[in-house]
């Protein structure tokens, strides 16, 4: 076994669990202060990547003037959600909850689809995909430019986002609801304005994720199927973690790429599709709340 | 006062526990039963059986299946599909490789195999709850689906992968019109959603029912969520994996592993959100609303000159806004609403 290959192979791995975990924390963000499970992201994701370039490509807006112009769309759209999906159904169970999350991402791929046209679209930002020279040279690894800052972009993020959730009002709003809505409500936080705002917040992780996703495979409608990438993370780091979503991402990246190389020859490719999933469910079966999820305590 | 049950008294503990208490009902259910099986065949178009009737009925069975799990038994699934394939793809190897077998053996041989996968499946559910089984189950819809691409021998070695289902014959007499294929569906469908409606109100679904609505006092109180649990996972994947197995023999024909993706796991979950979970006749006009819908947008949308790319983005747009509107406005579904009509026509024309 050539071990430069095999560390080429784990830090491709790595750099792509970082970008699923980059569409996880979306999840994450509204699970953890909502309760609700957004099978939309996804749809979200492609909604924002899709708004972005077709207002670059049928308006003639320039990179750095459609990203705050979809900034802009994607929090009247978390906002819409809020005040369409979400108000009337409080209160209701989880499931009814994630099951209107299914119909939202109906409703996103056909509006999206029918504002911006189904074709695939490219997508250019200013990073090169090229290989890191140093690295090249000195360990004949090839690792893209690319990939590195995107890592980079996810962390920051994860940065903001955990600055943002202990050091702000907001953020400590946002803990608040998530650990009781009821007392949240009787201390007098604004329960419907935070969950707007978390929306939104979604949304613009959904930007971050669909801009490098879109960048990197094109913008079109397999981007909606990454959700289905960022769910064995999510249940492998905990629904209720941000870290968790970055730890989950960097395990079933790695692990999948190294599944495909040494696995999949063995039992005819393709491997990739349901590894990750069989994985997150052997480990959930150790520990069923992830790797940093709440630990979960019932009571009659 | 056309459903009104005074004067309709029980003087046997055996009238009293019968399925359809209510003598309305039981019009009303033969009513359906004799216009499904005769007025149907004789009146409805080769299309209208075809493309209609036959894919309402597997799909309800389909949707059956799913309602005992997640509206009975309370585990909700993302990988009914992937059961059906099972189903599908076990009956198709049944009667190719074992001669002479009867075609509803293989079809309950082939329920059998998606019950045995079901119970594999099913296993984490005892550790794992709620979205994050959900979620695992996805690794059925999608390990299923791999298995059937790659390993050569389920599809009897076929380059791309599709099969042909054999022809359908029970005892010489072919299965090949629309209307005999219907006849056939609808006899296997009615019986099983008989033996559904029973399974849900005897020690069975009772001890399901407890497992849903809190599965710790379930089983303080003395159920077994082992074999509960297990229970609902195996019944359920045998009905998907019968309606599986009349999908690809009596409505699509040729079948490949793909048919079964996660696309249509999700029309069965909306088929039973729209229905009613928890309800075996909201199986039924779950399925009968997710199969007319598209047809009905399709007629509006030539009615309206639309162009067809425009019209398959309104229909996911009209999609997504009807199951976010039933669940804002009934979230029971179809069936409640049904209920409530019911109730309504006890007192109409006086309510008061």
């Amino acid at each position: 076994m050539n071990i430069s290959f095999f560390f080429e192979v784990l830090i491709g791995g790595l750099l792509s669990g970082v970008m699923y975990a980059l569409v996880a924390i979306g999840f994450v963000l509204i699970y953890k202060a909502s309760g609700v499970f957004n099978f939309a992201q996804g749809a979200m994701v492609f909604f924002a990547a899709l708004t972005c370039v077709g207002l670059m490509d049928k308006f003639g807006f320039s990179l750095w003037l459609a990203i705050p112009a979809t900034v802009v769309a994607m929090i009247i759209l978390g906002l819409l959600i809020e005040r369409v999906v979400l108000r009337p159904l409080v209160n209701q169970p989880e499931i009814t909850l994630f099951m209107a999350t299914i119909g939202l991402a109906f409703f996103i791929e056909g509006l999206a689809q029918l504002m911006w046209g189904s074709q695939v679209h490219r997508l250019e930002l200013p990073i090169e995909d090229v290989p890191l020279q140093f690295l090249m040279d000195k360990f004949n690894i090839i690792v893209s430019q690319f990939d590195v800052t995107a890592a980079m972009v996810c962390g920051v993020m994860v940065l903001v986002l955990s600055l943002v959730f202990s050091r702000t009002k907001v953020g400590r709003a946002l803990r608040a609801v998530a650990d009781d809505h009821q007392a949240a409500l009787a201390v007098g936080i604004p329960l419907q304005r935070i969950w707007g705002i978390l929306w939104a917040v979604a949304g613009m992780v959904a930007l971050v994720a669909g801009l490098l996703w879109g960048a990197r495979n094109g913008v079109q409608f397999a981007l909606t199927f990454i959700a289905l990438k960022a769910l064995p993370v999510l249940i492998l780091g905990g629904f209720t973690s941000v870290p968790g979503a970055i730890v989950g991402g960097l395990i079933i990246g790695a692990s999948e790429k190294l599944a495909e190389v040494y696995i999949g020859p063995m039992v005819g490719g393709g491997i990739e599709g349901w590894f990750p999933y069989v994985l997150a469910l052997l480990f959930l079966l150790v520990r069923p709340e992830g790797l940093f999820g709440e630990k979960i305590i019932r009571r009659i | 006062m056309f459903y009104r049950e005074a004067g309709q008294f029980k003087t046997s503990y055996q009238a009293d526990g019968q399925i359809f208490p209510i003598r309305q009902d039981r019009l009303a259910l033969g009513a359906t039963l004799i216009v499904a099986v005769v007025a149907l065949p004789l009146l409805a178009s080769p299309y209208m059986l075809s493309a209609i009737l036959i894919p309402f009925l597997i799909f309800a069975l389909a949707a059956l299946g799913l309602n005992i799990l997640t509206g009975y038994a309370g585990q909700l699934s993302l990988g009914t599909a992937a059961f059906m394939a099972v189903g599908a793809f076990a009956s198709y190897n049944f009667i190719l490789r074992v001669p002479g077998i009867p075609v509803l053996l293989a079809f309950v041989l082939g329920g059998l195999c998606a019950a045995m996968v079901g119970i594999a499946f099913g296993l984490p559910s005892l550790r794992i709850r709620g979205f994050y089984l959900a979620a695992s189950t996805l690794a059925t819809q999608f390990f299923v689906v791999w298995c059937l691409t790659k390993i050569g021998w389920l599809t009897n070695y076929s380059s791309s992968g599709v099969i042909t289902a054999q022809k359908m014959e029970i005892l010489g007499y072919a299965f090949d019109t629309p209307e005999r294929k219907y006849l056939l569906v609808l006899f296997v469908v009615a019986i099983m959603a008989l033996l559904a409606k029973n399974m849900v109100r005897s020690n069975v679904g009772r001890s399901w029912m407890a497992i849903r609505d809190m599965d710790v006092a379930a089983e303080v109180i003395g159920f077994r969520p082992l074999r509960t649990k297990l229970m609902a996972f195996a019944v359920s994947s045998f009905y998907c994996g019968v309606a599986g197995a009349l999908y690809a023999f009596a409505y699509l024909g040729t079948v490949e592993p793909e048919a079964y993706n996660l696309d249509l796991s999700f029309r069965i979950l909306f088929m039973i959100i729209i229905g009613g979970v928890g309800s075996i006749l909201g199986s039924f006009l779950g399925s009968a609303f997710i199969v007319l819908l598209p047809v009905f947008l399709n007629i509006l949308a030539h009615g309206l000159g639309l162009p067809t790319s425009v019209a398959s983005n309104l229909e996911l747009m009209v999609f997504g806004a009807l199951i976010i509107f039933f669940l804002i406005v009934e979230p029971h579904g179809l069936a409640r609403l049904w209920q409530i009509g019911k109730e309504k026509l006890r007192l109409w024309p006086f309510p008061h």
